[in-house]
C-alpha cells in the first residue's frame, strides 16, 4: 500500500535526483505523510499557513544561515542583529503581528538565530508584574525597538534560589530614588541575553532595602545604555561573557551596577508597592508569578526541545538509509546501517519519543489554557497541580532529548561530528534547555514534593487534583501478561507504570516518615531521600506520558494508516521505556524474569516493523532543507556530493599562514624530492 | 615543540605522548597523527630497508605524515573501502585512484594543509586481481612549495564539533604514481613482475589498533579524571539555596543528589585509570610475544581492548556531560573547560572503531569462547568464568545458593557478581542467536536480529573486568589510608553499577529485592564516606591549572573573579559599542 502523494513541499535538489536508497524508502510507506502533518500541526490549515511563513522567511537573503557553520562569534551576532532588525520590517510587510496565528511559525523558521528573543522576556515581565501605569509608559516604547530590553535576574554566585541573590536596591526617601548595587563579585549579574551589547534597558532583581529593612527580591527597571550614542551609562559596568557551546549569535552579558538611581516608579508595582513615605505595600497575589514561571516552561517544550529533536531524528534516520556499511549477507551490496538491529534500537525509539512529547506537550498546554481561564477567574486552584507538573516535564523532557539528539549525532558515525551535519549545533542548543529556566534536579524535587503531598493526601481520603488520582487508588497485584504480544497492549503497559510510580513515591513517603519519626530534622530527612525523590519524580511524568500517548491513540482516526503506525509508536515507547529500566519493573516482582523477556522479545519485533516506516515518519516532521541546515538530512539524500562541495567553503581552505610561519621553517633543511 | 623534541633526542612514542601532553595539554595538535600513526606504522609494518629510509625522516619531523584510511563514504569496515592501488610492472609503480565520490579519504588529522605525506590504505590490484587492503606511503605536497603535488586533491573538510586546531583533510588521488617500494612490505609483498607475496597471518595488523585502542581507555581516564577534578572543586566553592532554615548558604556538594552525580563519576575515573594501565602492560607483555611469533593471546587482547575502548569511552563520555550539568549554567560556558574537554574527548566513541560494532567484535569472542565451553573445552584468561556455566548446568541450584552469599561490602564478593550477570547475558545471548540460526537460513540475519543480545552481553564483561581490575588493584595499595579511600570507591564503583542496572541482577536471581534495597541504602552511606575526601581525591589526579584550562576549576578556588577577568577578552567586548550597533541597531532607531 503506497499512499504516499508528492508533497506540495518537496524539494528541488541541487544535484538532480533523490538518491535511490532514500527514494525507496518512500515508495513503502504505510500511512499518508501529508496526513500525519497536519495531524502534528493541528490541521490541515494550520501546516498551510506555517509553510506560508517559513517560506516568506527562508526565501529572503537576509535570513539566510547558509554560511553560520563558518563564521566567527562576532559574525554570527552580527547577522543575528541583522536579522532581528530585519524581521521587524518584514513583519510589518506580511501583516503578520503578536497575536496573529503566524507569529509562533516565525521562530521555527528562524531556527532561534536572532537577536532579542530576551527583549520578549522584558516586554512579558513588564505586562505581568507593572502597574496598569508602567506598562501603559514602558510597553508602546518596547513594541516599537524604541529600546531594547533584557531581562537581569541570574547572578555569577546565584542560580535557580532566588533569595540568594545578592544585588541591592535601597530606598532613598530625599531622592526619591532607588539606589542599585554589587556589592561584591559573585552580585554581579551574568548570562542574561542580549545584555551584553544590545540591550538598553533591563529588568533588574534585586533585594530591596528601605530604612534598613530588607524586604527581599523585587524587579526594577535600569537603562544600562545610551539611547544616543549606545554609550554605557554612568555607574554601569556591562559586556559580553564570552563563548560557549552554543548560542554565539546572542550576547549573554554581564552587569556592575554601581551607585546608580532609578526613580522611584521604576519599580514594577502590581503587586508591591513602596509609598513615597517609603511605607511597603503588599496588594494582589503573588501566585501569578508561579504561572508565568509555568507558562515559560511549557512554551519552551515546543521551540527549544521538540524541534531540535525532530530535526535530528529527520537527519539521522535519512542518514542512516543512505549510508551503507558492511555486508549482511554475504555477496549482497553493503546493507544500508538502518537495516542493522543495533542502529534502529539506538534511533527508532528516540523518533517514538519524539512523537511521545509532541502529545505530551499537546496535553499540557490544554490544561495550560484551561488553568489560565480559570485564573482569569480569579481561580487558583489549578496553580499547584500546573506548577508540578509543568516543573517536572520540563526536566524530564529536556533531559530525554538532550540524550536523544546525542543519540543521533553518535549514530552519524563521523560525519554526525561535522558541523555539516547540523547535529552538533542541534545537541549544544538543546542542552542549554536542561539548566535555563530552572536547573532539572531542582525541578524535580519540586514535583515530588507535590507528590509526596499528594500521597499523604490521597492516603488520608482526602481529594486529589486529576493527574495524581491514581495514588488513591493502589491495587496490588502481578501483571497479567502471557505472552509476549500481551505486552502490546496498552492497558498492560500502562498499569505497569502506574504500579512503578506508585511504588517509587509511597516507598519514598515511606522512608521520608521513617526517619522523621527516628527523629530525624525535616530538612535533614528531605536531602537524605532527594536521590529517590528525583526517581520518584521522573517515574510520575513517565507514566503520564505513556498513558497520555496511549489515549491520544485511541482518539485518532482509523483512515490512511494513521492510527497503525501511532500505535506502534506508542507501543514501542513504552517497552523501550521498560527494557532499558528493567529493575524497576522487576523490583518487587511485578513484573516477573519471564515476562521481562517476553517485553524484550516484543520491543525487538517492533523495531522491524517501525523500520520500515523510518522515512515517511521523519518526512512528516515536514522540515525544509534549509531548517535542517545539514548536509546529511538534506531530502534528496545526496549526502556525499553535498558534503564534498560544502567543505570547499571551509576557511580553512583559504591558504593558511600556518605552512609559511611554522611548517616551513620545520621542513626547510629537508630534502627538496625524495 | 618539534624543535624541542628534536633538542631532546625524544623518539618513543609513549614519551613523545607525555611530552606532548606537557606541552599542549589535551589539545589535539596537527602533527598528532605524524607520531601516533605515520611513525608508529612505519615502525611496524615496513622492511628493513624501507625503516632505514623512512624511519629517520619521520623521526627527524623532515617529512609530516599522516594515516588516511576512512573514506566519505567508508568507515570502520575496512573491506568496504574503494580507493585502489594499481600495479604497473613496466613501470614498477602503483597507480592510485579514487574511483567514486564516496572513495575520497575523508577525516585523517593534519591531512587537509599540514602534511607533505600520507599512508594510504587502498585496495591492491595486481595482475588483475584485487588483494584486498595495504599500506603505501604516498607523497601528496611538494617539499619546499607545499603545493598539492599534481593528480593531487587535498583540503580541509570544515568545522566540526571541536578539534578546532586539526586540519582534518579529504584526499582525491587522479591516476597518481608511486614507485613500488612504498608499498608497506614488512608482511605482504608484491615482487617486481606483479607476483603477490601472502603474509604469515593476517593478525599482525590488530598491534597498531590494539596499541591505539589501549590509549583511548586511558585516555578516558584522564578525560573523566579533569571534568571530575572541574566539577568537585567548584562543587565546593558554589553556594546555594539552604539545606537548614535560617543558616548560610551551603556548598552544593553537601546535596546529596550533587553527591550522587559527581562521586559514582570520581570511582569511575579511578577505575578506568587502573585498567589502562592494566591494558598497557598487557600489551607490552605480550607484544614481546609477539615479536617472538607467538600470537595465542593475541585474539583475546584483541576483543577485550575493543571492548574496552567502547565501555570506557561511551561511560567517560557520558560523565563528562554531567560533570558539566552538575556545574548548572556556568558549566555551559567555555570558561569552564568542560565543553572543551568533550568535544575533543567524544569523537573516540567512533574512531579506531565505531564504538557499538567494537562491542560486537567483543561479543563475537564471547559466543565463541562460550560454544568452545559448550563442546566441552575449557577456556582461560578474562572469559573463565564462562567454564563455571557447565558446571551449574550439572547443579542447577548452584544459582540459587550465589544469592545470599553475595556480601555487598566486599569488593571481591561483589566481583562474583559482576562475573555471575556477565554469565548470564552471555549465555542468553549465545542461546538467543541459536535460536535464530534455527529459523533462519543465514547466519548474519541471525546475528543482526541478536545484536542488542550481543551489545548487552559484551557491556556486561566488560563491566566485570572492570570490578575485578580495581578490587585486584586494591591488595597491591600498601599505605593503609590510601587502601582505605580507595576500598571505598571500588565499593562505590561496584554498588552504583549495580543499582543502575539492577534489573540484570534481579532477573539472573544474583541478588534479591532486599538486597537491591541495601545496594541503593549503602551507595547513599558511600556518599556521605567520600564526601570529605572529594577535594583531596581530585588533587590527587594533579592537573595543573595550565592543563586543566578552566576557570571552574582553578587550584584556588578563586571562580568569580577569574571569570569575568576571563570574559572581559571575549571577541564581542573589544569595543566598548559593538560596530553592529551603528551598521543595524543604529538605523533602525532612527527610522522610527
Amino acid at each position: 500500500m503506497a499512499l504516499l502523494e508528492t508533497s506540495k513541499y518537496s524539494q528541488g535538489s541541487v544535484f538532480g535526483n533523490v538518491n535511490p536508497d532514500l527514494a525507496s524508502e518512500r515508495q513503502t510507506a504505510s500511512f499518508c505523510v501529508e496526513k500525519l502533518t497536519a495531524l502534528l500541526d493541528g490541521g490541515a490549515e494550520q501546516t498551510r499557513i506555517r509553510r506560508a511563513v517559513v517560506e516568506a522567511i527562508q526565501s529572503d537573503p537576509v535570513f539566510s544561515s547558509e554560511n553560520q557553520y563558518f563564521q566567527t562569534q562576532n559574525e554570527r551576532y552580527e547577522a543575528a542583529v541583522r536579522k532581528a532588525v530585519h524581521l521587524q520590517k518584514k513583519m510589518h510587510e506580511m501583516g503578520w503581528t503578536e497575536n496573529g496565528p503566524e507569529y509562533k511559525y516565525i521562530y521555527r523558521a528562524l531556527s532561534g538565530d536572532v537577536a532579542f528573543l530576551l527583549h520578549r522576556v522584558f516586554m512579558r515581565s513588564i505586562s505581568v508584574l507593572g502597574s496598569d501605569k508602567q506598562i501603559a509608559k514602558w510597553i508602546p516604547l518596547a513594541t516599537q525597538l524604541r529600546l531594547i530590553g533584557s531581562y537581569a535576574q541570574t547572578e555569577l554566585g546565584h542560580g535557580t534560589y532566588l533569595q540568594g541573590l545578592e544585588t541591592t536596591a535601597i530606598f532613598d526617601i530625599a531622592t526619591q530614588e532607588f539606589i542599585l548595587n554589587t556589592p561584591k563579585i559573585s552580585a554581579m549579574k551574568w548570562w542574561p541575553g542580549d545584555m551584553g551589547r544590545s540591550a538598553t534597558h533591563t529588568v533588574v532583581f534585586a533585594q530591596l532595602y528601605i530604612h534598613g529593612k530588607c524586604y527581599g527580591i523585587h524587579p526594577f527597571i535600569v537603562q544600562i545604555r545610551s539611547l544616543q550614542d549606545h554609550s554605557l551609562c554612568p555607574g554601569i559596568t556591562a559586556g559580553d561573557i564570552g563563548p560557549k557551546m552554543n548560542f554565539e549569535a546572542i550576547d549573554n552579558g554581564y552587569l556592575m551596577l554601581k551607585n546608580v538611581r532609578i526613580p522611584r516608579e521604576n519599580m514594577l508595582s502590581k503587586f508591591c508597592e513602596v509609598r513615597p513615605d517609603g511605607t511597603y505595600v503588599r496588594q494582589g497575589s503573588q501566585k501569578i508569578n508561579y504561572f508565568t514561571m509555568t507558562a515559560v516552561r511549557i512554551s519552551l517544550i515546543s521551540d527549544e526541545v521538540l524541534t531540535p529533536l525532530m530535526k535530528a531524528c529527520t537527519i539521522a534516520i535519512r542518514y542512516s538509509v543512505v549510508r551503507r556499511q558492511s555486508k549482511l549477507k554475504p555477496g549482497e551490496q553493503e546493507a544500508k546501517i538502518l537495516d542493522y538491529q543495533t542502529q534502529q534500537e539506538k534511533l527508532l525509539p528516540q523518533l517514538a519519543a519524539a512523537y511521545a512529547f509532541h502529545f505530551i506537550n499537546n496535553y499540557l498546554q490544554e490544561l495550560f489554557d484551561r488553568g489560565y481561564r480559570e485564573i482569569q477567574r480569579k481561580n487558583f486552584d489549578m496553580l499547584p497541580e500546573l506548577h508540578a507538573l509543568s516543573s517536572g516535564f520540563k526536566a524530564v523532557i529536556t533531559h530525554q532529548g538532550t540524550a536523544a539528539v546525542e543519540i543521533c549525532l553518535r549514530a552519524c558515525g563521523g560525519h554526525g561530528y561535522s558541523l555539516l551535519s547540523g547535529l552538533p549545533s542541534l545537541y549544544t542548543k538543546i542542552l542549554a534547555s536542561c539548566i535555563y529556566e530552572g536547573e532539572n534536579t531542582i525541578l524535580l524535587l519540586q514535583t515530588a514534593r507535590f507528590l509526596i503531598k499528594c500521597f499523604m493526601a490521597a492516603s488520608a481520603g482526602q481529594p486529589v487534583p486529576p493527574s495524581v488520582t491514581y495514588l488513591a487508588a493502589v491495587k496490588p497485584g502481578k501483571c497479567p501478561a502471557k505472552n509476549k504480544s500481551d505486552f502490546l497492549s496498552p492497558d498492560i503497559y500502562t498499569e505497569a507504570y502506574q504500579h512503578v510510580a506508585v511504588r517509587l513515591i509511597s516507598s519514598t513517603a515511606a522512608k521520608l516518615q521513617d526517619l522523621i519519626q527516628s527523629g530525624a530534622k525535616k530538612y535533614d530527612a528531605w536531602n537524605q531521600c532527594t536521590v529517590q525523590l528525583v526517581q520518584a519524580a521522573k517515574a510520575h511524568c513517565h507514566y503520564i506520558t505513556v498513558k497520555n500517548f496511549a489515549e491520544t491513540v485511541e482518539k485518532l482516526e482509523t483512515k490512511a494508516g494513521i492510527q497503525r503506525i501511532m500505535k506502534h509508536l506508542c507501543d514501542l515507547f513504552a517497552l523501550h521505556g521498560i527494557f532499558s529500566n528493567t529493575g524497576a519493573f522487576l523490583h518487587d516482582g511485578y513484573i516477573s524474569a519471564a515476562q521481562m523477556d517476553m517485553v524484550t522479545a516484543s520491543y525487538l519485533d517492533l523495531l522491524a516493523v517501525i523500520r520500515k516506516d523510518a522515512v515517511p515518519l521523519v518526512d512528516a516532521f515536514d522540515f525544509t532543507d534549509k531548517s535542517l541546515n545539514s548536509a546529511l538530512g538534506s531530502y534528496d539524500g545526496q549526502v556525499y556530493q553535498r558534503l564534498y562541495e560544502w567543505a570547499q567553503k571551509s576557511p580553512t581552505n583559504k591558504m593558511s599562514p600556518a605552512y609559511e610561519r611554522y611548517l616551513k621553517p620545520l621542513l626547510h633543511n629537508a630534502l627538496s624530492k625524495l | 615543540m618539534v624543535m624541542k623534541l628534536r633538542e631532546y633526542g625524544i623518539a618513543d612514542p609513549e614519551e613523545i605522548f607525555w611530552f606532548k601532553r606537557t606541552c599542549t595539554g589535551n589539545v589535539p595538535e596537527p602533527l598528532g597523527l605524524h607520531f601516533s600513526m605515520f611513525q608508529k606504522t612505519i615502525e611496524t609494518q615496513t622492511t628493513a630497508a624501507q625503516k632505514e629510509k623512512w624511519l629517520p625522516l619521520a623521526r627527524g619531523v623532515k617529512i609530516i605524515g599522516t594515516y588516511a584510511q576512512t573514506e566519505l563514504g567508508h568507515g570502520t569496515h575496512l573491506r568496504g573501502l574503494e580507493t585502489t592501488a594499481t600495479y604497473d610492472p613496466a613501470t614498477q609503480e602503483f597507480i592510485l585512484n579514487s574511483p567514486t565520490v564516496t572513495s575520497i579519504k575523508w577525516w585523517p588529522g593534519g591531512l587537509g594543509k599540514t602534511s607533505n605525506h600520507a599512508i594510504v590504505l587502498a585496495q591492491l590490484y595486481t595482475q588483475g586481481q584485487c588483494k584486498g587492503l595495504h599500506a603505501f606511503i604516498v607523497p601528496i605536497r611538494q617539499l619546499g612549495t607545499h603545493e598539492p603535488l599534481p593528480g593531487i586533491t587535498v583540503g580541509d573538510i570544515g568545522p566540526k564539533f571541536g578539534y578546532d586546531e586539526m586540519d582534518n583533510g579529504y584526499l582525491k588521488m587522479d591516476n597518481f604514481r608511486i614507485p613500488r617500494e612504498n608499498m608497506l612490505m614488512k608482511y605482504a609483498q608484491v615482487e617486481p613482475d606483479g607476483t603477490y607475496v601472502k603474509p604469515v597471518s593476517d593478525k599482525l595488523t590488530y598491534g597498531t589498533m590494539v596499541f591505539i585502542r589501549s590509549l583511548i581507555v586511558g585516555d578516558s581516564a584522564r578525560s573523566l579524571s579533569r571534568a571530575c577534578t572541574i566539577a568537585i572543586r567548584y562543587s565546593a566553592v558554589r553556594h546555594q539555596s539552604e539545606l537548614k532554615p535560617g543558616e548560610p548558604e551551603p556548598q552544593i556538594l553537601d546535596y546529596q543528589t550533587q553527591q550522587y552525580k559527581l562521586f559514582p563519576l570520581l570511582a569511575t575515573a579511578y577505575a578506568f585509570h587502573f585498567v589502562g594501565a592494566y591494558i598497557k602492560d598487557t600489551y607490552h607483555r605480550i607484544s614481546g610475544d609477539i615479536n617472538e611469533g607467538d600470537l595465542s593471546e593475541l585474539p583475546e587482547l584483541h576483543a577485550l581492548t575493543a571492548g574496552l575502548k567502547a565501555f570506557t569511552s561511551w561511560t567517560a563520555n557520558a560523565g563528562i556531560e554531567e560533570c558539566r550539568m552538575a556545574c548548572g549554567g556556568h558549566g555551559y560556558s567555555r570558561c569552564s573547560g568542560i565543553p572543551d574537554i568533550y568535544v575533543t574527548f567524544t569523537p573516540s566513541c567512533t574512531y579506531e572503531g565505531e564504538n557499538t560494532v567494537m562491542m560486537l567484535q567483543t561479543a563475537r569472542f564471547l559466543v565463541k569462547s562460550y560454544t568452545q565451553v559448550s563442546s566441552g573445552q575449557r577456556v582461560t584468561g578474562m572469559v573463565s568464568y564462562l567454564n563455571d556455566l557447565s558446571r551449574q548446568r550439572i547443579q542447577p541450584q548452584h544459582v540459587a545458593a550465589r544469592t545470599v552469599t553475595v556480601r555487598i561490602n566486599d569488593p571481591v564478593s561483589l566481583v562474583e557478581a559482576y562475573k555471575a550477570r556477565a554469565a548470564r547475558l552471555v549465555e542468553a545471548a549465545a542461546k538467543n542467536l541459536q535460536a535464530e540460526l534455527n529459523h533462519r537460513k543465514s547466519k548474519e540475519d541471525a546475528w543482526n536480529r541478536t545484536s542488542v543480545d550481543l551489545v548487552r552481553a559484551s557491556e556486561a564483561h566488560c563491566h566485570y573486568v572492570v570490578v575485578k581490575l580495581f578490587a585486584a588493584k586494591l591488595s597491591e595499595v600498601s599505605n593503609a589510608a590510601v587502601r582505605a579511600v580507595l576500598t571505598d570507591l571500588c565499593l562505590l564503583y561496584a554498588l552504583f553499577g549495580i543499582s543502575k542496572n539492577t534489573g540484570d541482577f534481579l532477573q539472573a536471581g544474583i541478588l534479591t529485592s532486599a538486597q537491591i534495597t541495601q545496594v541503593n541504602q549503602h551507595v547513599k552511606e558511600l556518599l556521605a564516606v567520600i564526601r570529605p575526601n572529594a577535594v583531596a581525591l581530585v588533587d590527587s589526579f594533579d592537573f595543573h591549572d595550565v592543563h586543566l584550562g578552566s576557570v571552574l576549576g582553578r587550584y584556588d578556588g578563586n571562580v568569580y573573579e577569574n571569570m569575568f577577568e576571563w570574559a572581559k577578552k571575549s571577541p564581542l567586548n573589544k569595543t566598548q559599542v559593538h560596530e553592529s550597533f551603528h551598521k543595524h541597531l543604529k538605523p533602525m532607531q532612527a527610522k522610527l
